[in-house]
């Protein structure tokens, strides 16, 4: 009996989880091709696409891994000038721009795992807020070498520089990508609603079968007791490993689509502040909570989009209902009131339940 | 001569980090929090300071008073108002509450003094020193910065070795729940840290900002963000720790940049403090602690 319901709330979140997804899409893209959203808003559908691929995959790391991030935004930026190169490189070889654009995130998602691999190895030893800003470091290390990279390409093939574009030594032919502080210039616009929709419906695919398979229990059982895990024979480093690698791909992936989005890109958009957004994006959300993230991340972005008739006010408010949120949900005080008002409605958690939500 | 004048700058700029530090790692050693709104808190009191001197036309000392007084209440109202429903939630809860507090203050201080940068005149009323004919020039803000270090470590040192309040940090950092069951009242010793981490703030601030005079509404964000690496390069929650952290940091960056690369002295920063938690995991003068089954 109880095996039965476990396999519900698995099979219910997916559907929550897929369905939301697409129901979003099938509301949004007629609405957006008969030209019925306004324009601020129809401009905001891919990065919002690509901050809720970004939510997912921090919620790997930080729900079901139990690790804090400070730093994801740096994978992003990996797989978002990674991803520019390879469209720009492959401009004349490969014409169609969808095409393009999925090589240009296939790139990404594995530049940014490889980050994920390198700065995994070391990063994993560590605990708790140790892990936390030795990932804050890395984000803005990569951060700094981004800003002061010069990349350019001509017929003999790409050719990098710290320097300045003039140092490149390219032919007449021949053409800067980036620009160091100014960034990747020159994109052409690739990404659509519908590439979009796709990413997060892959992103879903990748981590909630993750999180069901025995890789996954395997993750969570490290998150609730390393030392207990460990005991079993459970091969902690690699597991971390793993899931460290998946989220830092995705995210990759998500960068790579945000770029191809852009015109141009600077890498202080993925900076400290950004990294942060993600973060509030998934605790908000529910750590360990996919729905949550994927509602959450697409709520908070646009937030301060509903909020631009308050001018100047509106940044003020948003910092204002996140700390209200945190305390409603997370206050000694108030969690006491909402267990009380739970329970005038008799409102019981199932066992199953309570272990898909943690 | 260059070596020695890079290595009084370091230590200079370290010695401001070195004092926004402690205000991270006393309320980290004993609210066991990360407050990241620390960083904002320097800013306000730059900007207290800036409008006491420029708008009231106070003398030096009178602004930066009124500026810690201002800070030593924004940090307990901090605390009372987003901090202290969270205490029993989870590190993370906090810490997002944290970033919640951080936007807020840097958002109050785009409404108040827009995002136009002020330009902040320095609070050392002399010029600076000049040893060996010339060759050697000491600014008067490092020597003021460094003997403001020295003052506020033997301070804090004294004051948490000998005094009640001092005693009661350190019996909460070491055990809460012990502290309160042997009477200390662990709410107003959290609320003192706040204070005095706060107060320190302002402090730093003003001497962050009349050594680099640019006061924007997110001046503390960096100096905020590197100043948090310093406490846990010397080991969180150790007070000896967030001063040796800062001042290395301090030279660490002064030297890469002046002898690397201006544009990636922070990456080499970070890539110290990287190679420092991995060969030691608790920073430099953190305490081990032995894992319970």
């Amino acid at each position: 009996m109880k095996k039965i319901r476990e396999l519900n709330s698995f099979t219910r979140t997916n559907i929550a989880c897929y369905g939301i997804v697409i129901l979003a899409f099938v509301v949004l893209y007629p609405l957006q091709s008969a030209g019925l959203i306004s324009h601020s808003i129809s401009g905001q559908l891919v990065p919002i696409c690509t901050y809720v691929v970004m939510a997912i995959s921090l919620n790997l790391t930080v729900g079901f891994l139990g690790e804090l991030s400070l730093g994801h935004a740096g994978f992003m930026s990996v797989g978002a000038f990674t991803g520019v190169i390879t469209a720009i490189s492959l401009a004349a070889a490969v014409p169609s721009p969808a095409i393009r654009l999925v090589i240009a995130i296939i790139v990404g998602g594995l530049f940014a795992g490889v980050a994920g691999l390198i700065i995994g190895i070391p990063v994993l030893r560590l605990k708790g807020d140790y892990l936390a800003i030795v990932t804050l470091a890395f984000g803005e290390i990569i951060k700094n070498i981004i800003n002061c990279l010069y990349v350019g390409i001509d017929e003999s093939g790409l050719h990098f520089s710290m320097k300045s574009d003039a140092a490149l030594g390219l032919s007449d032919m021949g053409r800067v990508i980036m620009k160091g502080p100014q960034g990747a210039v020159g994109i052409t616009k690739t990404a659509t609603f519908l590439s979009g929709i796709l990413l997060i419906l892959f992103a879903l695919f990748i981590v909630l079968n993750l999180v069901n398979s025995k890789t996954g229990r395997a993750v969570t059982a490290i998150r609730d007791n390393r030392i207990a895990a460990e005991s079993v024979g459970i091969g902690i480093t690699r597991y971390k490993l793993t899931a460290f690698i998946i989220s830092a791909m995705l995210a990759g992936m998500a960068g790579a689509l945000y770029a191809q989005n852009l015109s141009a890109v600077a890498a202080t958009k993925f900076d400290f502040n950004t990294s942060i957004l993600i973060l509030v994006f998934v605790v908000l959300g529910g750590m360990g909570n996919i729905f949550g993230s994927i509602i959450a991340a697409s709520l908070l972005y646009m937030l301060p989009e509903l909020l631009r008739g308050l001018a100047d006010y509106r940044m003020l408010i948003y910092a204002v209902i996140l700390i209200f949120v945190m305390i409603a949900t997370n206050g000694t005080r108030s969690k006491l009131i909402i267990a009380k008002i739970k329970s005038l409605f008799r409102f019981k958690k199932s066992p199953g339940e309570g272990a898909a939500n943690i | 001569m260059t070596f020695i004048s890079n290595l009084i700058n370091g230590i200079s700029l370290g010695s401001v980090y070195a004092i926004i530090a402690l205000g991270y790692t006393m309320v980290y050693g004993i609210a066991k929090m990360l407050n990241f709104a620390h960083g904002d808190v320097i800013m306000i009191g730059a900007y207290m300071s800036f409008c006491a001197t420029t708008y009231l036309h106070l003398p030096v000392p009178a602004a930066i008073f009124m500026a810690m007084c201002v800070c030593t209440i924004l940090g307990i109202v901090i605390e009372g108002l987003a901090y202290k429903p969270l205490r029993r939630a989870t590190s993370l809860a906090v810490l997002i509450t944290a970033i919640g507090v951080s936007y807020f203050l840097q958002n109050i201080a785009l409404i108040i003094w827009g995002s136009a940068p002020k330009t902040f005149s320095s609070v050392v009323p002399f010029g600076s020193l000049r040893l060996f004919g010339g060759e050697l020039i000491i600014t008067a803000e490092s020597i003021v910065t460094v003997l403001a270090n020295i003052v506020i470590m033997v301070g804090l040192a004294i004051f948490t070795k000998k005094s009640k309040m001092g005693k009661a940090m350190r019996a909460v950092s070491e055990d809460k729940d012990a502290a309160e069951l042997m009477g200390i009242n662990v709410n107003v010793t959290i609320s003192v840290t706040f204070a005095i981490g706060s107060a320190l703030a302002a402090i730093a601030g003003v001497l962050l900002c009349s050594a680099y005079p640019v006061l924007m509404p997110t001046t503390g964000a960096m100096p905020g963000i590197k100043a948090f690496t310093a406490a846990v390069f010397g080991g969180i929650g150790s007070i000896p720790g967030a001063m040796l952290g800062g001042i290395l940091l301090g030279i660490i960056e002064i030297f890469s940049k002046s002898y690397i690369s201006t544009q990636l002295s922070d990456a080499i920063v970070f890539g110290v403090l990287i190679v420092v938690l991995l060969v030691k995991p608790t920073g430099l003068l953190g305490k081990k602690i032995a894992e319970k089954v």
